[in-house]
């Protein structure tokens, strides 16, 4: 039997039409991201830039990574690696509350 | 304990594959089956390679994002500290640079995507060498521009060590942003450099037609890496050039 | 005329070195794991010369913070992790899933090299001169003062760190991907999916201590100061990334120990283990909740106290899947047909010992009990029960358990039992004097201390000799058993299992035909048990 792998779940091609889609939705990120950083929002700066970094990273992550077809294994690796991220920066937890009891505070 | 088969044991715990069951099973003896010349003998059949090399270079993405994690740790934990001091020292700099290399790089990953699927498609060979090395180019244009700004900071006393040397009001935090930025982009860069070698050999498998519908896993496993390279810049952008709200030209 | 095997198949050093074959590759991390316990055998033997009397007499006190430190990072990074998952993993887990071998054959391979490399670098930072930092490498010491072998010995860790992350990559994708057909998840043996749970936070946890040794030498080499205090670098951020992966890696070291010991104490009762998913679930559950525990290592370093108080908590609830798993073995035993042969007197000792440093762990855990006792042999004591009386009493166990199935012969057993005994008795006395002297006060790393201390460290000190000599003799009957030994059948202790149904030693190819399972693959039936819980 030939077994290329073309035959098998994995055999989703994309049409070209749909990487100009999201390579258009990355620039426009971009360039949001660049405009954004010239208003001064305070706080709400950070928060902005973060949440398009974020948009973008799924966005390659989804589609030009293949995981919108890819296997249920594939997703929740590619999510664990964020969660334990997230869990490591729980560091910065500490830092936070260094100062919240008093009297250990030299 | 010497005896083998005690009256505890019902029988062995396997069967000898039934006849019915030929599809589940490749005898390991019988060569003559006909099988993708690409397909590694310890694999069932070319859908379990696939699966394998797939998830496996995503566990390998995995170990990569907790590898620059801790750099993103350390990043998060003295900007938290030291907020204008990062500020003031990101200002030095040039968005410009930044922001066009963020731009090669997602181009870069579009012309990647656009190999995968050359490969998918079974284009021919110089379709695939194309997209691959309009890729490489847009990898080392990006290695160039790293280049320039690297030397701006040398020329300007930012790297850190002995010869740094910072005017502004917080020189101690902005000797550790430069420390982190040299890390961090250092750390991409060689990345980009490895990605940059992976792709060569890819080009050369492509050039020697080894891709076609029916196999093409290299290209979709070096384009999973490439595109990691690209999300790990996507987020060092923001975080290193655009802190604080102003910029240099 | 001798039958194929892998271990006939293909003559000459270059069939060896540059095997794909997962048993073979076994055999060269065996070798090689091997010589590195030798060497952290070496160390520790000079620690415990020294501490024979409370002057610091033998070693000025750089020379003796060089061979703890050398001890620490020689067994930890190059014994104790690789150990099981290495040897018995790599041997076991392509037949136990029913496969011709691990995913990723080449990539095998080079994880040995690159764990040999790694180890070059840091005999070469041992050869030119040592280490003072501890296994530790705390900053500012290790970045700002010490000598510069720091940056050798850090690159040694970082580059045998990618030897476990691909052994954990290929075990990952063995296990997902290559199981035969039949066998699903809740059919896999014990040892299995304690390694699976292993090669998740090699996965995990191992980039995280890659990228911390990394700026330590980069710091040292290229004055990119993240640790600098005078930049404002924090010496607790380097505590807090150090032990983000050093306190997972610790439940690297002890949940292979604790696979051996499911499959041993199940062949060794003739009972299928009590309560087979709450094991195999603990296992995942120790690996999760091991990456939540870290800060137990900083409680004094001056993290926060709110940092300290939920850290304590959740070492707590650490301790309850380990708890599962002694609770469950001591089931599977109870009214089991115990036979003590050598493999389960390892199991036994595992038991024990393992249960007295993990309740010690949770002495340790309290962080007012701590305060007193943080950097005092207490510590050294509770650790050593887990790595030495757990880890490696498992390594131990399994090498005696699967030895017939690896080299195809039977080793002598009398001398197996009277080193299993020589073994636990001087580990005790090695190792329990210490919680005493720890509790009094006595503090870790110090090469000289007080005389009231004394009797205590020479107990110690002669607990370690007959330890040595326990260790010792397994090399010499394993040695002349390859040469004399009786010859193995498929399946010498009468055990169920894919290994036990294929030749001793097994073919290159694992099986002649792809098995299709049909039932759990531990089916003993024991009158004392109800059939069908598996």
């Amino acid at each position: 039997m030939s077994d290329g792998q073309g035959h098998g779940a994995h055999a989703h091609i994309a049409p070209p039409s749909m990487y100009y889609k999201v390579f258009a939705a990355l620039i426009v990120g971009t360039v949001l991201t660049v405009a954004a950083a010239k208003v001064d929002m305070g706080p709400l700066n950070n928060v902005v830039m973060l949440l398009i970094a974020c948009t973008k990273a799924t966005l390659v992550i989804l589609f030009f990574m293949h995981v919108r077809w890819g296997s249920r294994l594939t997703w929740i690796v590619a999510m664990s690696g964020f969660f334990w991220l997230a869990l490591l920066f729980s560091v910065l937890g500490d830092y936070v509350s260094r100062g919240w009891v008093p009297e250990t505070m030299r | 304990m010497r005896d083998a088969h005690s009256e505890h044991f019902p029988g062995p715990i396997h069967q000898p594959p039934l006849a019915s069951n030929v599809d589940a099973i490749q005898p390991h003896d019988h060569e003559e089956l006909p099988h993708h010349p690409k397909l590694q003998h310890h694999f069932d059949d070319m859908a379990q390679q696939v699966e394998a090399s797939t998830l496996g270079m995503w566990v390998f993405l995995v170990t990569e994002i907790m590898f620059f994690g801790g750099l993103f740790t350390a990043y998060l934990v003295y900007r938290y500290i030291n907020p204008e001091g990062f500020a003031e020292a990101s200002h030095h700099l040039n968005v410009t640079w930044g922001a066009v290399n963020t731009i090669v790089l997602i181009v870069s990953s579009l012309t990647m995507a656009l190999a995968v699927r050359s490969a998918q498609i079974s284009a021919p060979p110089k379709t695939q060498v194309a997209w691959i090395g309009a890729t490489m180019l847009l990898g080392a244009t990006f290695l160039g521009v790293k280049a320039i700004e690297y030397y701006d900071k040398f020329t300007h006393h930012l790297v850190p060590g002995p010869n740094f040397h910072w005017e502004g009001k917080h020189p101690a935090p902005a000797e550790m942003f430069y420390s982190l930025y040299f890390c961090m982009t250092g750390l991409h860069a060689i990345h980009m450099v490895i990605g940059l070698g992976i792709m060569t050999v890819i080009g050369f498998m492509a050039w020697r037609r080894t891709f076609d519908a029916d196999y093409y896993t290299p290209v979709e496993v070096a384009g999973l890496y490439w595109h990691f390279v690209d999300i790990v810049w996507i987020f060092l952008f923001p975080l290193l050039y655009l802190i604080g709200g102003h910029f240099t030209e | 005329m001798e039958t194929l095997n892998y271990l006939n198949n293909g003559h000459g050093l270059k069939s060896w070195l540059l095997t794909k074959d997962h048993k073979r590759i076994a055999l060269l991390y065996l070798v090689s794991i091997t010589v590195f316990f030798v060497i952290g055998g070496f160390f520790a033997m000079l620690v415990r010369l020294e501490l024979l009397t409370p002057a610091g007499d033998l070693l000025t006190s750089e020379t003796y913070n060089k061979m703890f430190t050398m001890h620490g990072v020689v067994m930890v990074f190059f014994f104790l992790i690789p150990s099981i998952p290495a040897v018995l993993g790599n041997f076991l887990i392509p037949i136990m899933v029913g496969a011709k071998d691990l995913a990723f054959p080449r990539i095998n391979l080079l994880s040995w090299y690159i764990y040999v490399l790694g180890g070059v670098f840091t005999l070469v930072a041992a050869l030119g001169g040592g280490v003072d930092t501890g296994w530790t490498f705390y900053t500012p010491y290790s970045t700002a003062a010490a000598n510069g072998h720091v940056i050798t010995a850090a690159l040694g860790v970082f580059i045998t760190g990618f030897s476990s992350i691909l052994t954990g990559l290929n075990f990952i994708v063995t296990i997902h991907r290559m199981r035969a057909p039949g066998l699903t998840w809740f059919r896999l043996p014990l040892f299995v999916w304690s390694h699976y749970a292993t090669s998740l936070i090699m996965i995990l946890g191992t980039p995280v201590i890659a990228i911390t040794v990394l700026l330590v030498a980069a710091e040292r080499g290229l004055h990119l100061g993240i640790f600098d205090p005078a930049l404002g670098g924090d010496p607790i951020l380097f505590q807090h990334l150090f032990w983000f992966y050093s306190h997972p890696a610790v439940y690297i070291m002890i949940l292979p120990a604790m696979g051996v010991v499911s499959e041993i104490v199940q062949a060794f009762t003739r009972k299928n283990i009590f309560g087979y998913s709450f094991v195999a679930f603990s296992s995942l559950a120790i690996a999760i909740i091991g990456f939540l525990v870290w800060g137990h290592h900083l409680f004094v370093s001056g993290q926060s106290v709110y940092s300290g108080m939920i850290f304590s908590f959740l070492s707590f609830c650490v301790a309850i899947p380990s708890a599962i798993k002694v609770f469950n073995w001591t089931a599977t035993i109870f009214k089991g047909s115990v036979c003590l042969d050598s493999p389960m007197l390892y199991a036994f000792g595992f038991i024990g010992l393992f249960t007295i440093g993990g309740l010690t762990g949770l002495f340790l855990a309290a962080m007012g009990l701590d305060i007193h006792v943080h950097d005092t042999y207490f510590v050294v004591a509770h650790f050593h029960y887990i790595m030495v009386g757990g880890a490696i009493m498992g390594y131990l166990g399994g090498l005696h358990y699967w030895w017939p199935k690896i080299s195809g012969r039977r080793y002598s057993e009398p001398w197996a039992k009277f080193s299993a005994l020589l073994v636990f008795t001087g580990f005790n006395l090695t190792f329990f004097p210490q919680f005493i002297a720890g509790y009094l006060g006595m503090p870790r790393r110090y090469h000289a201390y007080p005389p009231e201390f004394q009797v205590l460290n020479v107990a110690s000190t002669l607990g370690a000799s007959i330890l040595t000599v326990g260790y010792v003799i397994p090399l010499i009957y394993f040695a002349y058993s390859l040469f004399a030994g009786e010859k193995s059948v498929n399946d010498p202790w009468g055990a169920r299992g894919l290994e036990w149904e294929i030749p001793s030693p097994p073919p290159t190819e694992n099986f002649t035909v792809s098995p299709v399972v049909t039932e759990g693959t531990h089916q003993y039936v024991h009158p004392n048990q109800e059939v069908g819980l598996a």
